[in-house]
């Protein structure tokens, strides 16, 4: 996207689509024994990553945690490279080797992917650092869970950021639980946004299963820091529709609570306003999540007919020894 | 005796010494409501209330110190690692605070306390969650590892290191939770030394020295080898450290030939320093060159056939043993 320009809300709706059929998809897929290791699903949060990365240029920063499929797909990593990632294939975004927590996509401005709760905020803010270093005018956009905010490495980079003033969001992604630990349970602040104003950062908490504010929100805070650098907060307040990982049965909530929140869906939200707007019909919503299902089956067959890397190139990962033709 | 599983075993031993002392508490992620990530602490909420089994937040830098720091002043903390690749997390506590303190004090300040977790790698977690972390910690002067691989040497090992007066770092494995083995019964107080090997198979032609995950992959092949007509004799460590020399020693002068099977990597692996030892104490009982079986040299990869290839195997030890025995 160029500067000014604004993206497709249509368009924006088929990616949530895309991500949640993706993750339904994998989610049947594991279960299938295709997928191995930890496999952490989005639904349900879709708003919250199609939202930012709408209010951003193509050539901005992102990274993520290890609930990254979504931000991924965002990016615009093709659902092949995603699901073939997955299925531990050459073909997959970090070929086969770093699976579902650890997606990478270069080319499309993705760096991960990182499964070490924390770990990964500091290299935000180093990122961050490049770019005004570098005096170019691109964004870092860092995307976390609230389990973060009570790692060290987290409240480090937060004081790195403010100190530096260097052009950051941090996203906090506050699905109200890490694994089985409620926010109430974790942090000692009311609110996590609270955790901004400790280190002089503004903030602002936005409904998460809002599209519209969710890229409003970003939009704002990207222009203003785009005209002179600064670290920015937003508290976005979401829910995860599924447990933790596929190994988790959530017996931790009700589902009163889950049921709350599946009314408030964030793909049915953007639909019913489009809808009422008069931009979408029944049968083009019905077109688009029928082209989503359609780009994972592909993607499922894809990945399966991959290859995977042959067991002696491992050797060609351990160390960089110049760029490989 | 009776057949438990190595996650039973843990929790017995858990139960057991928070029983036994009040001193004794649990604290970790996910350990109280969740019952821990890999139900070891299931119970023990309702048992023992949220006083002295404590969910934290993840901090496991903050939480790691804050046992060291009640160590300090008279509790016996258990601090529990989701897993031991969280524990990097934590390196500053473990390293510089816990097994520096009492020589920095001139003596003053021993540091009675437990980390726990499971070690190593399981099954696809990819680089960040596969750390095999016992070499790192058993390269320390002041901390104490273990690495049990049955239910009853979890069980003695856990109720031991709770006991110890000093850091202790009990290694689980992910992948040994579900296994079964036999134990005394709960009236029975099971205590197993630290530095203290199991010969967990008699044999006479080659010692196959192992810990942890290592041990159930090293007896079934020892089961091989006999239709081969070698014997292999399985030298479980138990504890990497303090070592049980002389468990060793002995093994090497009646078989002649080791081999030794980590879970860790090649370099300054755990094997390293056991191949150094008996090469220095009993050169001239060696038939042959020891051989080490470990993980290769290379970040743990996702996809399943890679992993498979970087971790010590069935097919890698049995060559290794057949090389030694010149067979
Ligand atoms: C340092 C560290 N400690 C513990 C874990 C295990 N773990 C993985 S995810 C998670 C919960 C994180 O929750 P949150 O940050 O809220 O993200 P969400 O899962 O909600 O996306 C925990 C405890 C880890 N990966 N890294």
């Amino acid at each position: 996207m160029q500067p000014g320009e604004q993206r497709d809300e249509v368009e924006m709706l088929s990616l949530m689509l895309l991500i949640r059929r993706f993750e339904e998809r994998a989610s049947q897929q594991y279960q299938a024994q295709k997928i191995g290791g930890f496999c952490h699903l989005y639904i349900g949060q879709e708003a919250v990553v199609t939202g930012a990365l709408a209010a951003v240029r193509d050539d901005d920063y992102v990274i993520t945690a290890y609930r990254d499929h979504a931000h991924a797909l965002a990016r615009g990593t093709s659902a092949d490279a995603c699901m073939a990632e997955l299925f531990g294939k050459e073909t997959g975004c970090s070929r086969g080797l770093g699976g579902s927590m650890h997606f990478f996509d270069r080319k499309n401005h993705m760096y991960g992917g990182h499964a070490i709760v924390g770990a990964h905020v500091p290299l935000a803010v180093g990122m961050a650092f490049a770019i005004k270093y570098r005096d170019e005018d691109r964004v870092t956009l860092c995307f976390f869970g609230d389990g973060a905010i009570n790692q060290g490495s987290f409240h480090e980079a937060l004081n790195l950021a403010a100190l530096y003033k260097l052009p950051i969001v941090f996203i906090c992604e506050n699905n109200l639980f890490a694994m089985g630990t409620s926010v109430k349970r974790s942090t000692s602040l009311k609110q996590i946004i609270d955790r901004a104003e400790g280190y002089d950062i503004p903030g602002e908490i936005v409904d998460g299963m809002n599209f519209r504010e969710v890229r409003d929100k970003v939009a704002e805070i990207v222009d203003s820091i785009r005209k002179e650098a600064h670290p920015a907060f937003l508290e976005v307040r979401t829910y995860r529709y599924r447990g933790h990982s596929m190994s988790d049965p959530a017996s931790y909530r009700t589902k009163q609570e889950l049921e709350k929140y599946r009314l408030d869906d964030p793909i049915t939200r953007l639909r019913a306003q489009l809808t009422r707007e008069g931009k979408l019909t029944n049968e083009q919503f019905d077109m688009l999540d029928k082209r989503a299902k359609e780009t994972v089956l592909a993607a499922v067959k894809f990945a399966e007919k991959s290859p995977q890397m042959p067991v002696e190139e491992v050797y060609d990962y351990v160390y960089f020894n110049g760029a490989k033709e | 005796m009776r057949e438990i599983t190595y996650r039973q075993a843990l929790n017995e031993a858990l139960a057991e010494e928070l029983e036994r002392d009040p001193n004794v508490f649990l604290m970790g992620e996910e350990v109280a409501e969740y019952h821990g990530a890999y139900k070891v602490s299931q119970g023990l909420l309702e048992r023992f209330g949220p006083r002295r089994i404590i969910d934290t937040p993840i901090s496991e830098n903050g939480f790691a110190g804050l046992g060291i720091g009640a160590a300090m002043v008279g509790l016996r903390p258990i601090i529990e690692f989701m897993t031991f690749s969280f524990s990097l997390v934590a390196f500053d506590q473990v390293v510089n605070n816990a097994p520096n303190m009492f020589l920095m004090s001139g003596g003053q300040f021993n540091i009675p306390i437990t980390f726990r977790g499971p070690n190593g790698p399981a099954h696809q977690l990819a680089a960040t969650h596969s750390h095999a972390t016992e070499n790192f910690y058993a390269s320390v002067p002041g901390l104490k590892v273990c690495a049990p691989a049955t239910p009853r040497d979890a069980k003695g090992l856990l109720k031991t290191a709770v006991r110890d007066d000093n850091p202790v770092l009990v290694l689980e494995a992910e992948l040994l939770y579900s296994s079964k083995g036999m134990v005394e019964p709960p009236d029975e107080e099971l205590l197993i030394p630290l530095g203290k090997a199991d010969v967990k198979r008699e044999g006479s032609d080659v010692s196959v020295i192992c810990y942890a995950q290592t041990v159930p992959l090293a007896l079934k092949v020892a089961a091989q080898l006999e239709e081969e007509d070698i014997s292999a004799e399985i030298v479980d460590l138990r504890s990497i450290k303090p070592l049980d020399e002389k468990t060793i020693f002995d093994s090497v002068a009646k078989t002649h030939r080791v081999v030794i099977v980590e879970q860790d990597h090649p370099f300054c692996g755990v094997g390293a320093e056991i191949c150094y030892r008996i090469q220095k104490n009993i050169f001239d009982a060696l038939d042959a060159p020891i051989l080490r079986v470990s993980q290769e040299d290379v970040p743990m990869p996702y996809n399943e056939r890679l992993e498979k290839s970087v971790l010590p195997n069935a097919d890698k030890l049995f060559a290794a043993v057949k090389q030694v025995c010149y067979a």
